[in-house]
């Protein structure tokens, strides 16, 4: 029994000087990634920046979290989430056509290929591009904002979309054939049903994120609660800052685990 | 959802041996009319307009056109930004994953026993976790001031907190017969764990930082936009002055790039599963 046991330990396979290897080259990638970083110290006055902002996390401005009026926090939430929600949907319903484009199993190589190409090109150029380039068109504000969540987000959403596609079992497809359905029936009763659930989890999932953009978009002047912040926190209004901040955190954690519970739901049928 | 399948009265059918089934409603219809009523809100807060996006469109397509073709001899100057970019979340990603090991040991309920310490860094880390990269960026440079530190810290933190919850919901998930089996066998927990949890969790725990690489490739992109260092900086500046075809080159060249890293990603990922 013993030597059993000895025997299974000396006969595994040695690692170490691939280990060493490993962490070598871990190391020298830290080294030479560290050389980009100018480390100036802390700024001045940083350290009363960072005091005023825990003072205002904790003392918030209670006018503005409070206030109904269109400055206060809880209206910009509303618009964050409005933003959000319009960004999404016309983001998702885009996403449909671009997704069986990009299906390897429906559609011929050079056309999923491009498509796809396109997808990474969506998802690779920052938001606030789309947003500068959107301005253009709706002018500074929420709408442009939703115009700029609705490209982006068609690059993710298609991604998993794609992969549910490709999922897709043809033997129903096959048998509802064999039944005498027609198109329409073989769509909705074959396609549908595979596609459905998978559909609204990621379209979900997604709103979760976009949120969290919308909230980003702001810096660019496509509303939401990014650009007041970045006025309080260059005019050093740090109970605004503080205020505005623990709206966000709120707002995210109620959308995220409200999405959660939903998705759960969904998968669980 | 049962409560709201219940509300109406279901559907009954008679089968032909006599036997009532009830079918319950579909609740599509409810959850159709909810959505209506929120896009409305949406689209008055928004002031979503139809027709000024149809009328203006083409102006979307003026700053693309601009950018094309791309200011090829530009390429010298994006080099070294684009360099600092993949450093940044290279340097992040990298401290982040491994500072997010401890505590997410901490925070899985099948090691960590004490449910008081769990619960607390399970909430820090939630709240962590809503903090966007680019304001917890934009919070840095007014600490320690404009350049890519303040990126890099950003990139840290959003890393350290995101990998600390995949890696604490796989901790969870793990088998722990192996654990037991060695406990059983005389070995200390440490041990234990070092032979028994970290070969199931090795695999899956560097797909996950490969994986935030990626991401944070594209995140560190925009942190110049705050003033946190990288190509963002650049972009910014060119967008500013109207230089589209620069900003089209600085754009090409991280396009370029991400798409190499993603594949590279990629096949490592697909070896490691």
């Amino acid at each position: 029994m013993k030597d059993n046991i000895r025997k299974t330990f000396e006969a595994q396979p040695k690692t170490l000087v691939r280990n060493v290897l490993i962490a070598l080259f871990l190391i020298f990638l830290m080294y030479w990634s560290s050389t980009a970083i100018e480390y100036a110290g802390i700024h001045q006055g940083g350290t009363n920046v960072a005091r005023n902002i825990m003072r205002g996390l904790i003392n918030p401005d209670r006018n503005l979290l409070f206030s109904t009026t269109a400055q206060g926090v809880p209206y910009l939430i509303l618009e964050t989430m409005a933003i959000a929600l319009l960004g999404t949907l016309i983001g998702a319903i885009l996403a449909i056509p671009v997704s069986f484009l990009a299906s390897r199993n429906l559609m011929p190589k050079v056309i999923s290929g491009f498509t796809m190409l396109f997808l990474a090109a969506v998802r690779t150029f920052p938001a606030f591009v789309y947003g500068l380039m959107f301005i253009r068109v709706a002018g500074p504000g929420p709408f442009a904002g939703v115009l700029t969540l609705a490209l982006t987000s068609i690059g993710m959403i298609s991604k998993l979309y794609i992969e549910s596609i490709e999922d897709l079992d043809r033997g129903i497809i096959e048998s509802l054939d064999a039944a005498g359905c027609n198109t329409l029936e073989k769509v909705r009763y074959g396609i549908l049903p595979q596609l459905m659930t998978n559909f609204l989890s990621t379209t979900i999932y997604r709103f979760e994120i976009n949120v969290k953009n919308a909230s980003i978009l702001g810096l660019v002047g496509a509303g939401g609660l990014g650009a007041p912040l970045l006025f309080a926190m260059s005019a050093y209004r740090w109970s605004e800052v503080g205020a505005i901040l623990i709206g966000l955190v709120v707002l995210v954690l109620i959308v995220e685990q409200a999405s959660s519970m939903i998705r759960t739901k969904l998968a669980r049928g | 959802m049962s409560f709201f399948k219940n509300l109406f009265a279901q559907k009954e059918i008679t089968l032909s041996n006599g036997k009532v089934v009830k079918q319950p409603r579909s609740i599509v219809p409810i959850v159709l009319i909810i959505l209506g009523f929120f896009v409305y809100i949406s689209v008055e807060i928004t002031g979503f307009d139809m027709q000024v996006l149809i009328r203006r469109q083409r102006f979307f397509f003026d700053i693309l056109k601009a950018m094309f073709p791309p200011r090829w001899d530009f390429a010298s100057d994006v080099w070294q930004p684009l360099f600092d970019t993949i450093k940044m979340s290279l340097l992040g990603s990298i401290i982040g994953a491994v500072a997010a090991v401890p505590f997410a040991v901490l925070a899985s309920q099948n090691v960590n026993q004490n449910s008081i310490l769990r619960n607390i860094i399970r909430v820090v880390f939630s709240i962590l976790r809503t903090l966007p990269t680019l304001i917890i960026a934009l919070i840095a440079t007014y600490i320690f001031g404009i350049g890519t530190f303040a990126g890099t810290l950003a990139i840290t933190i959003f890393t350290f907190a995101i990998i600390t919850k995949m890696l604490f919901e796989q901790i969870e998930t793990v088998e722990m017969g192996p654990f037991e089996a060695m406990e059983s066998l005389g070995a200390t927990k440490t041990q234990a764990f070092i032979a028994a949890i970290i070969p199931q969790l090795l695999p899956t725990y560097l797909a996950f930082c490969l994986y935030c690489f990626e991401i944070n490739v594209r995140y560190a992109a925009i942190l110049g936009y705050v003033g946190a260092g990288g190509i963002g900086l650049l972009l910014d500046e060119k967008l500013a002055w109207r230089e589209y075809s620069r900003a089209g080159m600085v754009l090409f060249m991280l396009f370029v790039t991400v798409v190499i890293i993603e594949s590279m990603s990629r096949y490592f990922r697909k070896r490691l599963t």
